[in-house]
């Protein structure tokens, strides 16, 4: 087992080493930052000055190495806008983010699941038809649509909820639910045809001949079987979540890190855009990780592969 | 005939209301200047935010009633489609075709450049990728071709590894080791040989994918860095629609079901051409039905 989560972990920070090559040629791409640094009079002297200070004038494998060796040190260099390190903005929004995606994560978990082994048990029947009814619109409507009219009933025409803003629990019931809404469909979806193959097996039918009751068969027996495939599209619904946070947080005004890199880039922050993608990336990766050692506990048979 | 007979349990099968959908947008962007009722971008102050026409103070001249600027909802939204199928066709054509030659190569070749797609497959997948392209299209600056490109090199990956993995399960075929005694040249195996294997997979992906990338392009413009007003598509109608969502909700609900639909279409055709094209999903089906 051990040699298996070395080897995804050096794996992992491959993946690393490739997201800061990535995120190095982004920046690049925006083309010379002095342009948007420097008031427009700056003469060519001065700009040749300017870019020597940000040694912009080193070959670009060096001034790749410098980045490298920055981000080692937590340093992202200043936003261009607010007078502080990138690193600490992105930081101080990181937790509005993490709380957003638990929610909706536990949210889609808890709508999911039960949907999901509900249809698998009585295929064809209306629950099933109604379920998966559902999926399927969860996975066809767009998140920003799902939000502008969950705002439209809940807070413009009902009043019940507030609609944009961190606070209480309110401010958190709506973004949640538009957040979760794809992952949901996915969830269950997926739950329901993993469940159905499970319960397809000989362990099962034995189960079931061994006159056990059909609610532990199902729960005890089906849903352990059936949670590993599920697991697999959770954690990858989870990096989805952290990219569709991103649109979330623009509509509800949630202060994390997806609307401050939306605003970094309107206003061509690149630092702060860097950090985002980074700590993001990261975080991502580090998920992953946390999968692969759940796995070898759910699943003895994988330490062997 | 049981060819015959098995067709027609497909027919039968067949998602009508998806494909129904699917046409009717389709012809409705081929058709727009035809089809809609006014221009897309003529604005009409005396006519500004009219209700749909079953509410008070709405007519049947503007059926899904206008903007804050008096345009037509319903022309604006069929002039949308134009954009949402021409950003949505192509960027999946173009990442399906980068794809497909990485999950081609990859997957026959083996060896250090499969180790190599593979981790590029891993990082992309790692990284947030609405925010990378939002970045790029931030870097590139927003227009309808830079739209195509971010979102083409940003969602190859789903092809590469589908193709990936059933060049590793068709490479194994006989037919594959008799071509290559018979001499044929590593391009023609590819081509002639196994890329006819993983054709089924990709129009299944493909259709899927194009509702995902119309979602997407959606999104960007909602956001302001896809295409550019006055050009009507449905991410900028919705984000238009959001500032008088309290008094003119039509505005932004009409874009975003239009969006809606066309995503439930290609769900829809993109499940059933996954039950019908790929065989063992065919077997898993006929089980479980």
């Amino acid at each position: 087992m051990q040699r298996y989560l070395t080897k995804r972990f050096l794996q992992s920070l491959i993946v690393i080493f490739g997201i800061t090559v990535i995120v190095f040629v982004i920046i690049h791409l925006t083309g010379d930052p002095t342009d948007l640094l420097l008031p427009p009079e700056a003469g060519p002297a001065e700009r040749e000055l300017f870019r020597h200070e940000l040694g912009l004038d080193r070959p670009i494998y060096v001034q790749y190495f410098d980045f490298l060796k920055n981000i080692a040190h937590g340093d992202f260099g200043q936003s261009f806008r607010h007078q502080t390190s990138a690193f600490s903005l992105v930081i101080k929004a990181l937790p509005a983010t993490i709380e957003l995606t638990i929610a909706a994560m536990s949210l889609s978990i808890v709508i999911a699941l039960p949907i999901g082994i509900i249809s698998a048990i009585r295929p064809r029947s209306c629950y099933d038809r109604l379920g998966m009814t559902f999926a399927l619109l969860g996975q066809s409507i767009p998140v920003y649509w799902a939000g502008i009219m969950l705002i439209l009933l809940f807070a413009v025409t009902l009043g019940w909820l507030p609609s944009t803003g961190r606070g209480g629990i309110e401010h958190l019931i709506l973004p949640a639910i538009t957040l979760g809404l794809f992952s949901t469909a996915a969830i269950a979806r997926f739950t329901r045809s993993s469940m159905l193959d499970v319960l397809d097996t000989d362990y099962i039918r034995t189960a079931r001949i061994k006159g056990l009751s059909e609610y532990i068969v199902v729960l005890k027996h089906a849903l352990k079987n059936a949670s590993i495939p599920v697991l697999t599209i959770t954690s990858l619904q989870f990096g989805r979540m952290l990219s569709g946070a991103v649109i979330t947080e623009m509509i509800f005004s949630w202060p994390g890190v997806g609307r401050i890199a939306v605003q970094a880039i309107y206003n061509r922050d690149f630092p702060v855009v860097q950090t985002a993608v980074f700590v993001t990336s990261v975080i991502f990766v580090g998920i992953n990780f946390l999968v692969d050692i759940i796995y070898t506990y759910l699943d003895p048979r994988i330490k062997y592969k | 005939m049981p060819i015959l007979r098995k067709t027609w349990v497909y027919v039968k099968q067949s998602p009508l209301g998806g494909l129904t959908i699917l046409f009717l947008f389709v012809m409705a962007a081929l058709f727009a200047d035809i089809v809609a009722p006014y221009s897309p971008i003529n604005q009409d102050i005396t006519q500004a935010l009219r209700p749909p026409f079953f509410l008070e103070g709405g007519t049947f001249h503007h059926i899904l009633g206008t903007d804050e600027l008096g345009r037509d909802i319903l022309s604006r939204i069929i002039f949308g489609a134009r954009i949402s199928l021409v950003v949505g066709f192509i960027a999946v054509a173009m990442s399906g075709f980068i794809g497909t030659c990485l999950g081609l190569i990859s997957g026959y070749f083996r060896g250090w450049i499969d180790s190599l797609i593979m981790r590029l497959v891993d990082i992309q997948l790692s990284m947030p990728y609405i925010l990378i392209a939002l970045a790029l299209i931030g870097a590139l600056g927003p227009s309808l071709r830079n739209i195509i490109i971010v979102i083409g090199i940003t969602s190859w990956v789903n092809y590469a590894r589908i193709v990936r993995g059933e060049v590793l399960s068709i490479k194994e075929n006989e037919f594959v080791d008799l071509a290559k005694i018979a001499g044929c040249s590593t391009y023609r195996i590819l081509l002639k040989h196994i890329f006819p294997g993983v054709v089924n997979s990709l129009i299944v992906l493909g259709t899927l994918m194009l509702g995902r990338v119309i979602i997407f392009e959606a999104a960007l413009s909602f956001l302001g860095l896809g295409v550019q007003p006055p050009t009507p598509s449905w991410g900028i109608m919705l984000a238009d629609g959001r500032q008088y969502l309290t008094y003119a909700w039509w505005l932004a609900t009409f874009p975003g079901f239009a969006i809606m639909l066309v995503v439930l279409g290609t769900n829809l055709v993109g499940d059933w051409l996954r039950d019908m094209l790929d065989p063992r999903q065919r077997a898993a089906v006929r089980g479980k039905r």
